[in-house]
């Protein structure tokens, strides 16, 4: 029977859960104490300020920290990501909110050309400390323009830094992060991770920004995974262990760099490993990790690298096509078995 | 006009001409590589805005900018060893021609993908605005650019939120072998600007005093909070877009028909006939000039390469594959 909580007047109830928190309320937080803690800090982008942010990250700041602080800006997404490292140059720290990172795509000159490359050919004489926050993955029947995942062409710029939060706490703990280095941050946020809930507290000590996480230990697999993937990696652990197989499940938290070295020590015990990806298979993401952890674990490995990733098509509309496009837990959990088939070496 | 203004305009194009000359023949000698985007023909258009900016204001050029830097006072010498791709270059030898950097001079960078000046520069502006400073932003960009997404974006944010940016054209009437006519459906770029209710005019971009008077009075616009300012310097390239372009796109008739407006000798011409400069003041400066580049020159040979290649990707060394220690 599921205890109800009664008013604290008199005692503090015993063994208080954590507050829970959804993950667009602690991007909320982090923004609202950035904005008060340094007056260099701006918000820019789309329907960030009076509208609240599309995903609320920003609900609420434009009436507490006002337009020059919380700016709503034209549908102009190269122009405005520009505008945000330029201000950073002579001391601004710019959070450039980019609607979807579908978008992004507008944008990359800004993104590429500029935010990862100033740094280098000024010889050092300018930092660019921006963050450039964008929500991407599959969602709800968006179809081709609105669901893509951008993993592939910005893990492939120098000067960029990108986190991929799975969980309010790491969303506030990386975009704070984030926000306080020198150097430009990615945040790649899921569109479809905003509404779930987590423990949080703002003030516990934060990881480090790239590392990574076991999220559930195991003896038998280690599978990592990124952002959305890592809840089906989860689902897919609770399966197989009901099927004998205990899988380690990493949430990896930051595709560049890569905590490889969290990954070698579970590969080692396990001897076994599936990258899962949203990010479409051919070039994506998941083969920079399974060539990483290939030419590191080469002799700890009974199977070779599984990746499980996204199919090499633009995502279809329809619901059921949709599904089928990216890896589900039904997918990993067959392709992980899988692993167990191979003949060993 | 004050006679060392006059003295001034005329060793700092003198200089920008001379400079860009040493530096073709550096490439042909194969101490420069890569692209050079050279600027005889274009002097009065930095010269003249450059000079009537103040030293708070920031600088945000394209990549034909040596002579932007140059004049902003950027020593020639790291400015010729940033060519040689030197340490002792501003750029530290990793940004190359296209890409002077000067901190220490507000010189917010050479780009060199067309329309990139225009979000820097508005980016720069807005923390200017957002601070209440009294700076404002030259934004410079060629007529090929204002058919760049940026530019129309830019204008409307800088006139949105009355962002203290001068952007001024230096309309050489060619994207490298497209002429004007061909590339734009209006060929005063200064037009555009009313699309944004941004003010605008266009001046003989060879006349360094029109240009300057020019400059001026924009930026006083712009101080006294009326908003951004659009200038477009009508002018010409005497040569090929860059070192690798051969110019057969312009018949020679054109070509010498602009060279007869050669904005160093007719500034030259007046100077000497309104007594603001003698004839041994330009037999000075030319010398000065001459002796300088040939320093220049021999230090930029003199500084050691860069060494460190992964230098400055981040604020510090980072090991992709370290995650946590990253």
């Amino acid at each position: 029977m599921k205890r109800r909580r009664e008013g604290n007047a008199g005692s503090i109830a015993p063994a208080q859960p954590a507050p829970t928190l959804t993950l667009w309320q602690a991007l909320n937080i982090a923004h609202d104490r950035a904005l008060a803690a340094d007056d260099a800090v701006f918000v820019i982008g789309e329907d960030v300020g009076i509208f609240g942010g599309s995903y609320r990250a920003t609900q609420g700041l434009y009436a507490k920290f006002g337009e020059w602080r919380v700016r709503d800006a034209p549908i102009s997404e190269n122009t405005f990501t520009g505008l945000g490292v330029g201000a950073a140059l002579i001391g601004a720290r710019p959070i450039i909110e980019i609607m979807t990172v579908n978008f992004a795509l507008l944008a990359l000159d800004a993104i590429v050309n500029l935010a990862a490359k100033i740094r280098y050919m000024s010889g050092g004489q300018f930092s660019v400390p921006v963050v450039i926050r964008m929500p991407g993955g599959v969602a709800k029947q968006l179809a081709a323009q609105h669901s893509q995942r951008l993993e592939h062409t910005l893990m492939n710029v120098p000067g960029l830094r990108i986190a991929v939060p799975a969980t309010p706490q790491d969303a506030y703990w990386q975009l704070t992060q984030a926000i306080a280095l020198d150097d430009p941050v990615v945040v790649l946020e899921h569109e479809l991770l905003y509404g779930e809930e987590g423990p949080f507290d703002p003030d516990g000590p934060p990881p480090p920004l790239h590392a990574a996480a076991v999220r559930r230990t195991g003896r038998d697999v280690t599978l990592v995974a990124w952002s959305r993937m890592v809840k089906i990696a989860l689902d897919a652990a609770t399966t197989l262990s009901a099927q004998g197989i205990d899988a380690e499940v990493i949430d990896l938290r930051s595709l560049r760099p890569i905590d490889v070295p969290v990954l070698q020590a579970s590969v080692a015990k396990t001897h076994r490993v599936a990258v899962i990806a949203e990010d479409c298979l051919f070039g994506g993401a998941a083969a920079e990790i399974a060539a990483a952890l290939g030419e590191r674990c080469f002799f700890d490995l009974d199977a070779p690298v599984a990746r499980i990733a996204g199919a090499d098509v633009p995502t279809p509309y329809n619901a059921a096509l949709e599904a089928s496009s990216i890896p589900t837990v039904e997918v990993v959990v067959e392709s992980v078995a899988g692993l167990f088939s191979a003949p060993s070496r | 006009m004050q006679r060392s203004l006059a003295k001034q305009f005329l060793a700092d194009m003198v200089l920008a001409r001379r400079f860009e000359e040493a530096a073709a023949e550096q490439y042909t000698l194969g101490k420069i590589g890569g692209f050079l985007h050279l600027y005889p023909g274009e002097e009065a258009v930095a010269v003249g805005s450059l000079r009537a900016a103040e030293p708070g204001d920031y600088v945000v050029t394209t990549y034909r900018e040596h002579v932007h830097a140059l004049v902003r006072g950027t020593p020639m010498q790291v400015v010729m060893a940033e060519l040689f791709g030197r340490r002792d270059g501003c750029s530290g030898g990793y940004g190359g021609s296209m890409h002077l950097f000067d901190r220490e001079r507000r010189f917010l960078g050479g780009y060199a993908i067309v329309g990139e000046t225009f979000p820097i520069a508005i980016g720069a502006a807005y923390w200017v605005a957002m601070t209440s400073s009294p700076d404002c932003v030259l934004c410079y960009f060629g007529d090929g650019a204002a058919n760049q997404g940026t530019f129309h974006e830019a204008l409307n944010m800088a006139a949105l939120w009355r962002l203290p940016v001068l952007f001024i054209c230096e309309n050489n009437h060619y994207q490298i072998g497209t002429e004007i006519h061909r590339h734009s459906a209006v060929v005063e770029v200064y037009k555009r600007a009313c699309a944004y209710e941004i003010e605008a005019r266009r001046v003989d971009g060879m006349d360094v005093l029109a240009v300057h008077h020019a400059t001026t009075e924009a930026l006083r616009h712009i101080r006294e909070g009326r908003g951004p300012y659009l200038l477009e310097c009508d002018t010409y390239r005497f040569r090929g877009h860059s070192m690798a372009d051969g110019g057969a796109y312009r018949s020679a008739t054109e070509v010498a028909e602009l060279r007869a407006r050669d904005p160093i000798e007719m500034f030259k011409s007046t100077a000497l006939a309104e007594a603001w400069v003698s004839a041994e003041d330009v037999a000075e400066i030319e010398a000065r000039a001459d002796a300088e580049i040939e320093a220049a020159v021999a230090f930029a040979d003199r500084s050691p390469p860069p060494k460190e290649l992964d230098r400055d990707v981040y604020t510090r060394s980072l090991d992709l594959y370290g995650g946590a220690t990253a």
